[in-house]
């Protein structure tokens, strides 16, 4: 038997929600088939670069599901591989902004005062400063292409929400008992913050990465749309998007795989950060 | 009140200077000389050039005329055309403010109503219709749905006009699709913030004195559940930008994104920090009338502001 603790009961309720368990599976399926799919596809004879020349921007048929685009590739592979990148950007981005976030959030809130009041003012600041425009002429003006940098400058505009939720967190947590009984025990003002009152800020700040996955991926469209983000011999949704988006008179399922694969994760993702917030606040506002 | 004003005033012009002080570094490590060209120039050409742009005065002299230059509004000059970054933005900027002006104004009312309504019927089929509709906006791009209203709606049915701005239903599409997404937030803050005024004292009062369940909603609640839209409305403004971008470029609008994305892919440095001042600028403003609406919004505040308990 195992014990049930507050995880396990939020596991549960998440389990009972049919509707979010369902986009938990969904997004496993999609992580799964961009992981192995290129691989599988590899047995059928279809790869990312192999240039069908009989067949440019062909109509989905047997020989290709999703069709092929102008250059006669076929695009289930290239909707396959181009998920890889984009979630992982997703992934590491919203790891940077939860490696920033929580760490800025908690130490204004653990810190109080002034230096919380000015934390907060940059964070404040921050919400209503055009971000995107100002990374889009960084990266111009540096003519950096590379994905480190990508992801990186994505996850260090996008910690702001994640800020404010781990300071509410810690200003509620930082007086309760269990934290004085640390404090008695002799426990340094770090080993407090960093073992004790940030664990306990897992549940909203779960919720929050898992929305802020999705996000992070349309940053990243958009960076790919401008010419800024991932670059011509890798693919990602976004570059897909962007491809398909210029061909939609003509052929039209050269937007709709990469969209359709881009908007269903998104969604999961979305709905899955809602079943995850009832689960893990049964008072919420349901 | 005034001192909230005040106060955000001055935040928000060191700000501005803050980021023209960046923009200034940004233009200076551009690579390449905005002069590098194919051929090379005649000496006294190049020399009339450089004066022209002060480039060959110190770093620091450079810098107080770039600054001074913007105290009086001049943002600089093109490195592609020989125009000013100030008479770009005025020729394009129309365009985008309408533009930017119909799509948050359509988020602002059809969020706020699709929020209110699903609400007030909590926990039914419309409210879980209305809100798998406001998490559809929030998850399809712009760049997918702008294409495919170009390819069905437009040139399919025939029912508006593809990429024109001399007629007035040449924006419904664009707006529509720069402001679903925002519309689909709005939604979701409005549902909340509603539920959770719905719940508060005042509102039973209100019930208790026999208000019909209409004036209740709209009336007693509407004022305070939207208190989280409005401050929504800032950061909004400001992802409307980057949402402008995709949608005036998708939509051949000739806004100041259309512009923009043109000059990353020129590398006309001067337009692009031209353009970011003016952009932080706008939303320095922008911000500062949110905060003024909230405070009007949420006595609450108004009362912090003026140093009241």
């Amino acid at each position: 038997m195992t014990p049930r603790g507050p995880a396990r009961d939020a596991w549960r309720r998440l389990r009972a929600n049919r509707g979010a368990t369902a986009c938990l599976v969904g997004f496993a399926v999609i992580v799964v088939a961009c992981a192995v799919g290129p691989v599988v596809c590899g047995w059928f004879g279809l790869d990312a670069t192999r240039l069908d020349l009989e067949l440019l921007a062909a109509a989905p048929s047997p020989a290709h599901p999703l069709g092929t685009d102008n250059l006669g590739r076929d695009l289930l592979v290239r909707v396959l591989v181009g998920g890889r990148i984009a979630i992982a950007m997703g992934l590491f981005a919203t790891a940077v902004a939860l490696v920033i976030g929580v760490t800025w959030g908690a130490t204004a809130a653990y810190l109080g005062g002034r230096v919380d009041d000015v934390m907060m003012r940059v964070v404040d600041t921050l919400y209503g400063f055009p971000i995107i425009p100002f990374v889009v002429v960084v990266r111009a003006v540096f003519d950096t292409r590379s994905l480190v940098s990508l992801f990186l400058l994505i996850g260090s505009i996008s910690w702001l929400t994640m800020a404010r939720i781990v300071r509410g967190q810690v200003l509620s947590l930082r007086h309760r008992e269990f934290v004085e009984a640390a404090r008695a025990l002799g426990a340094s003002r770090g080993r407090i913050l960093w073992r004790h009152i940030i664990p306990n800020t897992a549940g909203p700040v779960v919720v929050y990465a898992t929305v802020l996955v999705p996000q992070t991926m349309l940053i990243e469209t958009f960076m790919s749309f401008i010419g800024l983000g991932v670059q011509a011999p890798l693919a990602s949704w976004g570059t897909l998007v962007t491809e398909g988006s210029t061909q939609v008179a003509v052929s039209p399922w050269v937007l709709a795989g990469p969209a359709v694969a881009m908007g269903a994760t998104i969604f999961a993702l979305n709905f899955l950060g809602d079943g995850l917030r009832d689960a893990l606040d049964p008072r919420g506002a349901r | 009140m005034l001192r909230l004003i005040v106060g955000r005033l001055v935040g928000g012009v060191a700000v501005l200077a803050a980021v023209a002080t960046i923009a200034f570094f940004l233009l200076h490590a551009a690579p390449g000389g905005p002069f590098d060209g194919e051929r090379r120039l005649q000496p006294s050409v190049q020399r009339n050039i450089e004066d022209r742009y002060h480039l060959n005065d110190p770093l620091w002299r450079q810098y107080t005329t770039y600054m001074r230059g913007l105290a009086h509004g001049d943002l600089g000059y093109s490195m592609k055309r020989p125009e000013s970054v100030g008479a770009i933005i005025k020729r394009h900027f129309p365009y985008s403010l309408i533009l930017g002006a119909l799509a948050i104004g359509f988020a602002a009312l059809f969020g706020t109503a699709m929020g209110v309504v699903a609400a007030a019927r909590r926990n039914s089929w419309l409210d879980h219709g209305v809100m798998a509709i406001a998490m559809i906006g929030i998850s399809v791009p712009a760049l997918v749905l702008g294409p495919l209203a170009i390819r069905y709606l437009a040139l399919g049915l025939g029912w508006l006009p593809a990429a024109r701005v001399d007629q007035a239903a040449g924006y419904v599409a664009p707006s529509v699709i720069l402001g679903l997404i925002y519309a689909g937030t709005i939604a979701r803050l409005a549902r909340t913030g509603m539920i959770e005024t719905l719940d508060a004292d005042f509102i039973r009062t209100a019930r208790a004195k026999g208000a019909s369940e209409r004036a209740v909603v709209w009336r007693h609640a509407l004022r305070l559940g939207v208190v989280p839209v409005v401050s929504y409305l800032g950061p909004a403004t400001a992802g409307l930008v980057s949402g402008s971008f995709v949608v005036e470029k998708i939509f051949q609008i000739p806004g100041l994104g259309f512009y923009f994305i043109d000059s990353v892919a020129s590398r006309d440095y001067p337009v692009l920090t031209g353009m970011l001042v003016f952009y932080v600028g706008l939303l320095i403003a922008l911000n500062l009338v949110v905060d003024v609406a909230y405070g009007w919004l949420d006595p609450r505040v108004r009362a912090r502001a003026s140093g009241a308990p």
